[in-house]
């Protein structure tokens, strides 16, 4: 009877190997596809069965998970709405989320690696669990300066702390109140989703780093730059000052805005060019850098180069290869050149602090929600370096005459007592059906104090500000820009 | 000093030499083991206590010190009626129990039930009964072989028990299935969970007398040996009555219990693997012919072979909401499970009895499940270790086929909501919300004490 119970015994073994294979498989192997299922309610449960980080800046909650009373525990809370909604993005039940709520998902979510001790603790202990929360860089007295001067208009500003690469404020608009996209009515939440979709206003769009605009005579700074980084310039450098200048192998002229020449006598300089913003010695100095030229100057400070804030980055653009023409316009910003306000606020960064540029970051810290306990830290990390400190220093100085000088083009930017360096842009859109301007996109980029910045700036306005042709880069963006620097140099 | 002791112990009537083995060893190992089992069931329902509440009550004590004093006055009764019996046995089946209850009592805090409403509560009384039963049996039946006598008897106890929900007035239909008597609105009772031990002993008895003709006359055909159709009797019965019971009654997994058990013990009792072809043929073939004759037998093939085809899940009744919605929960519960009270175990219908077992893998997750499968297979082991080292026929074959019983039932229970066979509806011994379920395996325990403790204080006289 012992050989038939043998082989009896070998059965139940391959009965049980057989489940501890399926049970493995359901558990591990198919695990991520079952919950992906969009059957699969209990993975939406979870979701909200956490209680999820808040989003921190200063030490109050611009994000946070409220207890509700329904199934799903907890909900999304944005205190303050819009005003940091470019910032925090938002997160919904079924259609997704952006932001840094996307951005840092697992640590919210208290699923990141380096949870995983906690959430063993939490498992063997039967603690609720609950995700990190995020400390981000943004200093809330300048995002509300930095909302409040934008106004209604359409645009966005970045300030940043040149020495450390931390995000002071970072506004965009118009905007959306993420606290419309939150609850757990499914099918109203698709509905405001999908107006803002369609909305012509693009609200969904964060300007400030993932818009796309020209930037004018903002990317001056970079052509300098590179005219400076070659050798064969210096500030004194001198160009032909006709007022107006024939691009080579066309037809085509480039003139001032203003239609005038750039200051008294025969030749001006590269310093005069930048503190006016003319447009003759740039096309020109374009013209003999070279567009690959330009195009390293301006990959030093990031263009074409992926960046994560941890929020992606829409990349500044600029063609390696172009013609002469082509290569004019772009060295004063147009063409195919585009840049968003935190790209150009790097460009400023880099000439603040002595030539080094250092890599952006939204987010300070994640910290522990029971102990507050620091869980990572942000640390200053040098993006590149696309200058000699000399070189910063000679742009420095020349950006200072744009703001003190009074044939500057960014006047309104002045601060009493303290040095301002900056810079305007206006960008030409083409033209409308009837043969008028397109309204000009108007840009401010600066910073203060001019010794020791403690802040630097980006500044955007769409569509003339909402003036048409009226609106100008010295007359909107540069006052914005202003405002900003003082809520820093104010605190 | 110790002497005394173990004499006084021996005034109990079985006889023991107990010169090269010491019993109380034995019961200190299981006593210690009771404990481990019962500290860890008290862990996890106070677990489930933080887990899903945040307070501990007056259920908490009550599940943790109930299930703890049963199984404590179990292993009092063995001390004085089995002293030799392994010491295995019911600290497994204790804890399986145990982490039932604990997972039940989960679900309950999870739908809102709570007093005589809670299937926990019921849960703790069955198995007061349950281990109850046990005891009386291990005190009343001294000797196994007495159920030897009863052979007939017991068959046709197996028989009337089985045929009970069919009974007008009696039987319940529960889940498309008529397998339940009810007792009033309280009480519900699976007869056929009974009937198994009933047929096991009625199984064991007969082919212990009648091996011989069933294992040494038949003819040789394509090199097996096959009985001669007068001895096909009883597998031919076994069969109808196994197709009756999965037609009339609609209980697909008790008819495969059943004809498994049977299969098995004759091919223990015989040698012969043509029973076990033939048998396999026979059922195949009925199964085969219900799947084309009877929607729900068809449906289970369908919901087994495409449960996420969006039309197979939308269909009610039967349809496969229940087996995909069970395959969603142990698939959130992933490796290390969403923890005691942080999975949402009760989304699965039946989560508490049918579905127990993947309420275990969505909250301790597939390390749990491990952790199910291997204290399921020291328990069938214990069995069939009682089936390789007992001197008589009867005692092997009965300790085999409870052994079997066991881990088929397992197989068909959980092999159905993993997917590797048909759903069908049974029980997951020991886990599962039931009456029934836990008095019947609580009794194939008491049976297996008693095995087990026959061949220990049994001296060695035949060595096979």
């Amino acid at each position: 009877m012992n050989k038939q119970l043998k082989r009896v015994s070998m059965v139940i073994f391959v009965m049980f190997l057989a489940l501890m294979t399926s049970s493995t498989i359901i558990q591990v192997g198919a695990a991520d596809e079952l919950r992906a299922d969009p059957r699969n309610t209990r993975t939406r449960y979870a979701s909200f069965d956490v209680e999820r980080g808040a989003i921190l800046v200063g030490g109050q909650a611009v994000a946070q998970s409220v207890p509700t009373d329904d199934e799903f525990k907890f909900t999304r809370e944005y205190p303050q709405g819009p005003l940091y909604s470019a910032i925090t993005g938002y997160y919904t039940l079924n259609q997704g989320m952006t932001g840094i709520e996307s951005a840092l998902n697992a640590e919210l979510s208290g699923t990141s690696n380096s949870q995983f001790i906690d959430k063993l603790t939490r498992i063997i202990t039967g603690q609720k669990p609950q995700g990190d929360s995020v400390e981000l860089t943004i200093n809330p007295v300048v995002q509300q300066a930095a909302w409040d001067a934008l106004g209604d208009m359409t645009g966005a500003v970045v300030a940043m702390d040149p020495s450390t690469g931390k995000i002071l404020a970072l506004v965009s608009k118009p905007t959306f109140d993420p606290n419309s996209l939150t609850g757990n009515d499914d099918k109203q939440i698709i509905e405001t989703y999908n107006s803002l979709l369609n909305d012509p206003t693009d609200p969904l769009i964060n300007r400030a780093i993932n818009g796309g605009n020209h930037p004018g005579s903002t990317f001056k700074l970079v052509t300098t730059t590179s005219a400076l980084e070659s050798g064969d310039y210096t500030p004194q450098s001198t160009f032909p000052n006709t007022g107006q200048y024939q691009l080579p192998q066309s037809s085509s002229i480039v003139r001032n805005s203003w239609l005038g020449t750039c200051g008294p006598g025969a030749t001006t300089t590269l310093a005069t060019g930048l503190m006016s913003s003319c447009n003759t010695p740039f096309a020109q100095l374009g013209v003999e850098l070279g567009s690959e030229a330009l195009a390293d100057t301006a990959e030093s400070f990031g263009f074409d180069t992926e960046l994560n804030i941890p929020l992606p980055v829409t990349p500044g653009f600029i063609p390696r290869v172009q013609n002469a023409p082509q290569t004019a316009l772009s060295a004063i910003g147009q063409q195919d050149v585009m840049a968003t306000p935190l790209q150009m606020a790097m460009v400023s960064m880099a000439i603040a602090n002595d030539g080094q540029l250092m890599k952006p970051q939204l987010v300070d810290s994640v910290v522990n929600s029971d102990n507050l306990a620091t869980v990572s830290e942000f640390k200053p990390e040098v993006f590149s370096t696309p200058m000699s400190a000399e070189t910063a220093e000679e742009i420095t100085q020349m950006m200072i005459s744009v703001v003190s000088n009074a044939a500057g083009s960014a006047t309104t930017a002045r601060i009493d007592g303290v040095n301002v360096a900056g810079k305007t842009g206006t960008a030409e859109n083409g033209t409308l059906t009837d043969g008028t301007d397109k309204p000009y996109t108007l840009w401010f980029t600066g910073f203060a104090p001019a010794e020791s910045p403690k802040v630097v700036v980006g500044v955007v306005v769409e569509n003339g500000g909402g003036m048409g042709l009226e609106g100008t880069s010295e007359g909107i963006a540069a006052p914005i820009g202003k405002k900003v620097i003082e809520a820093v140099l104010n605190q | 000093m110790a002497k005394s002791n173990v004499s006084e112990v021996d005034a109990a009537p079985s006889s023991r030499s107990s010169s090269d083995k010491n019993p109380r060893k034995l019961r200190n190992l299981e006593l210690i083991l009771i404990l481990f089992a019962c500290a860890i069931n008290a862990a996890a329902i106070v677990l489930v206590q933080w887990g899903a509440v945040g307070t501990l009550d007056g259920q908490t004590v009550l599940l943790i010190g109930g299930l703890s004093v049963l199984v404590l006055c179990l292993h009092v009764a063995v001390r004085f009626f089995a002293r030799d019996a392994d010491p295995l046995i019911i600290p497994v089946a204790a804890l399986l129990n145990g982490i039932g209850i604990a997972e039940i009592y989960r679900i309950d805090l999870a739908v809102g039930l709570t007093g005589w409403q809670a299937t926990s509560t019921r849960q703790i009384a069955w198995t007061g009964m349950a281990i109850i039963s046990a005891i009386i049996i291990i005190v009343v039946i001294r000797n196994h072989r007495v159920l030897l006598r009863y052979t007939y008897i017991f068959g046709l106890v197996a028989v009337v028990l089985l045929l009970l929900p069919l009974v007008p007035g009696l039987g319940d239909i529960k889940g498309g299935a008529q397998v339940w008597i009810s007792l009033g609105d309280f009480m519900s009772f699976q007869p056929g969970e009974i009937a198994k031990i009933a047929l096991a002993i009625f199984f064991a008895g007969y082919l212990v007398r009648n091996r011989d003709s069933l294992s040494m006359v038949g003819k040789r055909f394509l090199g097996m040996s096959f009985p001669r159709v007068r001895d096909l009797g009883p597998i031919l019965v076994f069969w109808l009555l196994a197709m009756s019971v999965l037609v009339f009654q609609r209980d697909l997994g008790t008819s495969l219990l059943y004809f498994g058990l049977f299969l098995v013990m004759i091919y223990v009792a015989t040698g012969r693997a043509s029973w076990i072809l033939i048998g396999l043929g026979l059922f195949g073939a009925g199964a085969l012919l219900a799947g084309q004759q009877l929607e729900y037998v068809a449906n289970r093939f369908q919901n087994w072979l495409n449960p996420f085809d969006q039309a197979v899940y939308d269909q009610y009744p039967g349809g496969s909401l229940q087996l995909v919605q069970g395959l969603f929960g142990m698939a959130n519960g992933g490796m290390t499970g969403t923890g005691l009270g942080q999975g949402r175990p009760e989304i699965t219908p039946l989560s508490q009895s049918d579905y127990i077992v993947p309420s275990i893998g969505e909250e301790l997750g597939l390390a749990g499940m491990f952790v199910l499968f291997a204290l399921y297979l020291i328990l069938i082991g214990r069995g069939l270790r009682i089936g390789f080292a007992g001197r008589d026929d009867f005692g092997k074959l009965l300790a085999t086929g409870l052994a079997f019983v066991i881990a088929l039932q397992i197989f068909i229970v959980i092999g159905g909501v993993t997917r590797v066979i048909p759903l069908t509806g049974l029980t997951a011994p020991f886990l599962a919300a039931g009456g029934s379920s836990l008095l019947s395996n609580w009794i194939i325990v008491a049976l297996f004490i008693r095995l087990s403790d026959t061949i220990r204080n049994q001296p060695k006289l035949v060595i096979e």
